[in-house]
């Protein structure tokens, strides 16, 4: 159980740590991150003696609880949910103070995480690490209307969250924050702007700095393209599935079976990969995959929260020690965001503001497109993101250089997110919140 | 009847007591009301049954005949843990420093290689077996009793066997699954398979505290010690994740993670 059972998805950690020996030739001589396929690096991350050095242990309070909306009856199948977890790593002595906002469908102790955590904990900040709006901890605990994806709302509840932290953090820890700071990865990047923006407005924090990691423009489209890794690459549709599954056990089996590890370390995917991931096209369902289980969880969860009457019949109550496996079965055979944009959160959209609002106006609402005048004037944000993500549109890098100029670094490879860890990445991270 | 025979009759009869209560065991909230007054239950526009096929596998599909149990025992494990195991746990790590910590696991994990090496001699594996030898020999003598792993240095990597593993390897087959109390998740074989390896183990403390004028105060002391350990080397906390389908990945990984065990 050790290994892998610290994965929000189960079933998916044992894909989802397929690494790769990048064949890394010397061609790209400046930056040394050495995985040269987008799809492989976003699988392997980065392998670890490319990555930064870190401390082993901080001084971190984990299992931090705390009740959003106090007034709130939580769903007896949620009951675990119904207060928001989050992590509090803290400095002794005086320094800002970095809120960190995770990726879709992640949990504020995911692995790239904990990675920030000690990223931004060894710059010396205290670090507080938030789970995304879209991971079902979240939606339960701290989602105003129980449908997240609304970049606007999605900013409101965690700025929510934010503001009931410092409200109850005692009078001499606050003495030990100078100034605060923020960012996120994925999603949380793109909600990262829209949080920021929100602070204009409300000026509770007045961030000093902020920092978008690869970061979706659109976030529907991104999404979409998330998506369609998966049905696009999968042979024969969605309904086999579990073909491609199988198959996939099968060369981990054989290749496990046959080889000289003796648990399912990093060094055996890593040495691995090429034999149970022979092409791109695998990979990318791999990942789409990864991300459907992640969409699961949250069309389940906010179903229910809703009560939209989806997948889940509407008034139905369901208890803490119902079986679910049928329902999984109905979300993750959902065209994931796509189908969820569509049904559950545009028609409450439309339904509680204006009616005349069309798909495409409101999934637009959502992008960085619509923010674009203030992250322009902003000089306080920053980005950093990967010529080869794919989750971006042709055009999309071109669109960050024009709206931040020198305010964004863009890698010349590393996928999604899979050069975070990277050593050049992590020291610009640094860089990025302590240069005046 | 001595301490030995106790043992293997409570060793037997755990899984008869884990079987009784799976029989009688029902679904918690069965009789509960499905909806609040004055509201209907409308049907789903997605309804399970018009979207789940019968006659399609699906990769989270697993034999789990026993699952009202199973999520009950699950529930269960998570209460257990947050009143009594992680509390206990957490005073321990309060009052140990780290390093009398990790001295301690490995003085455990070097008595487990009694299970790996039982194991892997019942399964005819000679090289894990050799393996095994060559690091209880070096971990007990130059590694201090297991305090430290010198074998690993050397390159001798732990051949990890288990009764379950054996039964698996001669072709005996999961059988539903089974979420045990406190232990959590197992299958039938491997839940007979933990009641063999800690007859032996138990067996062999017995053995090595025979002299002990306070041998039953010793065993006991020395049993909750490795729970504890194991708690502690354990990061798996129920219901972190947070996703409504934990049980089902949990469920699957177990599954997965046995199959590869076992063809190894």
């Amino acid at each position: 159980m050790n290994n892998a059972c610290r994965f929000t998805a189960g079933l998916i950690a044992v894909l989802l740590f397929l690494w790769l020996v990048g064949s890394s030739s010397g061609w790209a001589a400046e930056y040394g991150y050495p995985i040269k396929d987008p799809i492989a690096a976003t699988i392997l991350s980065t392998p670890p003696q490319y990555q930064a050095e870190l401390p082993a242990k901080i001084r971190v309070k984990e299992y931090q609880t705390i009740t959003i909306f106090p007034d709130r009856q939580v769903p007896d199948v949620f009951w675990y949910n119904a207060e928001l977890r989050y992590s509090v790593a803290y400095q002794e002595s005086r320094s800002p103070l970095i809120f960190l906002i995770a990726g879709t469908g992640a949990g504020y102790d995911s692995d790239k995480m904990k990675l920030l955590q000690k990223v931004f904990y060894k710059a010396g900040f205290h670090v507080v690490c938030l789970s995304s709006p879209t991971h079902p901890n979240f939606i339960v605990a701290a989602s105003s209307n129980g449908l997240p994806g609304d970049s606007r709302d999605d900013a409101r509840d965690i700025y929510n969250v934010m503001e009931k932290l410092w409200q109850r953090c005692p009078p001499e820890d606050k003495e030990l924050v100078s100034k605060f700071f923020l960012a996120g990865y994925s999603l949380g990047g793109a909600e990262a702007a829209f949080v920021a923006k929100l602070d204009e407005e409300k000026k509770v924090f007045n961030f000093a700095k902020v920092l978008m990691l690869n970061p979706p423009v659109n976030i529907y489209d991104s999404a979409v393209k998330i998506d369609r890794m998966l049905i696009d690459n999968l042979p024969g549709g969605i309904s086999h599935f579990n073909e491609f599954y199988d198959n996939i056990m099968q060369k981990i089996t054989e290749r496990y079976a046959n080889g000289d590890f003796v648990d399912l370390s990093y060094n055996f995917f890593y040495n691995a990969y090429n034999e149970i991931i022979p092409s791109q096209q695998e990979g990318k369902a791999v990942i789409g995959m990864a991300f459907r289980i992640s969409l699961a969880n949250l069309i389940f969860t906010a179903d229910v929260m809703s009560n939209s009457g989806y997948i889940v019949p509407r008034n139905l109550k369901l208890f803490k020690t119902d079986s679910l496996t049928d329902y999984y079965k109905v979300a993750s055979h959902c065209q994931g965001f796509a189908e969820y944009a569509e049904n559950l959160l545009y028609p409450y959209h439309r339904n509680s503001g204006d009616p005349n609002l069309n798909f495409r106006n409101y999934v637009d609402q959502n992008s960085l497109r619509a923010i674009e005048k203030y992250l322009k004037n902003s000089p306080k944000i920053g980005l950093a993101t990967n010529a080869d993500d794919f989750i971006l549109a042709p055009g999309d890098i071109d669109y960050f250089k024009r709206i931040f100029g020198s305010r964004a670094r863009i890698y010349p490879r590393g996928g999604h997110c899979g050069n975070l860890a990277y050593k050049e990445n992590v020291a610009d991270m640094i860089d990025f919140f302590k240069s005046e | 009847m001595n301490n030995r025979d106790r043992k293997s009759v409570a060793g037997l009869l755990l899984p008869v007591l884990l079987l009784a209560l799976i029989m009688t065991s029902g679904c918690a909230n069965r009789q509960a009301a499905r909806h609040d007054p004055g509201v209907t239950i409308e049907e789903a526009r997605k309804p399970v049954k018009e979207c789940v096929k019968d006659d399609m596998t699906y990769a989270i599909d697993a034999y789990d005949p026993w699952e009202c149990f199973n999520r009950d025992m699950y529930v269960f494990n998570y209460y257990f843990d947050k009143y009594v195991f992680l509390p206990v746990v957490g005073a321990y790590e309060w009052i140990m420093p780290d390093y009398l910590e990790d001295r301690i696991s490995g003085i455990f994990k070097n008595f487990s290689e009694l299970k790996n090496l039982t194991n892997n001699i019942l399964q005819f594996k000679p090289k894990p077996t050799a393996i095994t030898t060559g690091r209880v020999l070096v971990n007990t003598t130059i590694g201090l009793i297991g305090m430290y792993d010198p074998a690993t240095e050397m390159g001798l990597l732990v051949q990890k066997e288990d009764f379950g593993q054996t039964l698996g390897h001669y072709g005996v087959g999961p059988g539903p699954y089974l979420v045990l109390p406190i232990f959590g998740p197992s299958t039938l074989r491997d839940t007979a398979g933990l009641a063999v390896d800690t007859s032996v183990r138990a067996a062999a403390l017995n053995w090595m505290t025979d002299d002990l004028t306070h041998q039953r105060e010793v065993e006991a002391a020395v049993n909750l010690t490795e729970a504890i350990d194991t708690r502690h080397r354990t990061p798996f906390r129920y219901y972190q994740s947070g996703s409504p389908f934990e049980y089902e990945f949990i469920r699957k990984l177990y599954l997965e993670k046995r199959k590869l065990d076992i063809s190894k």
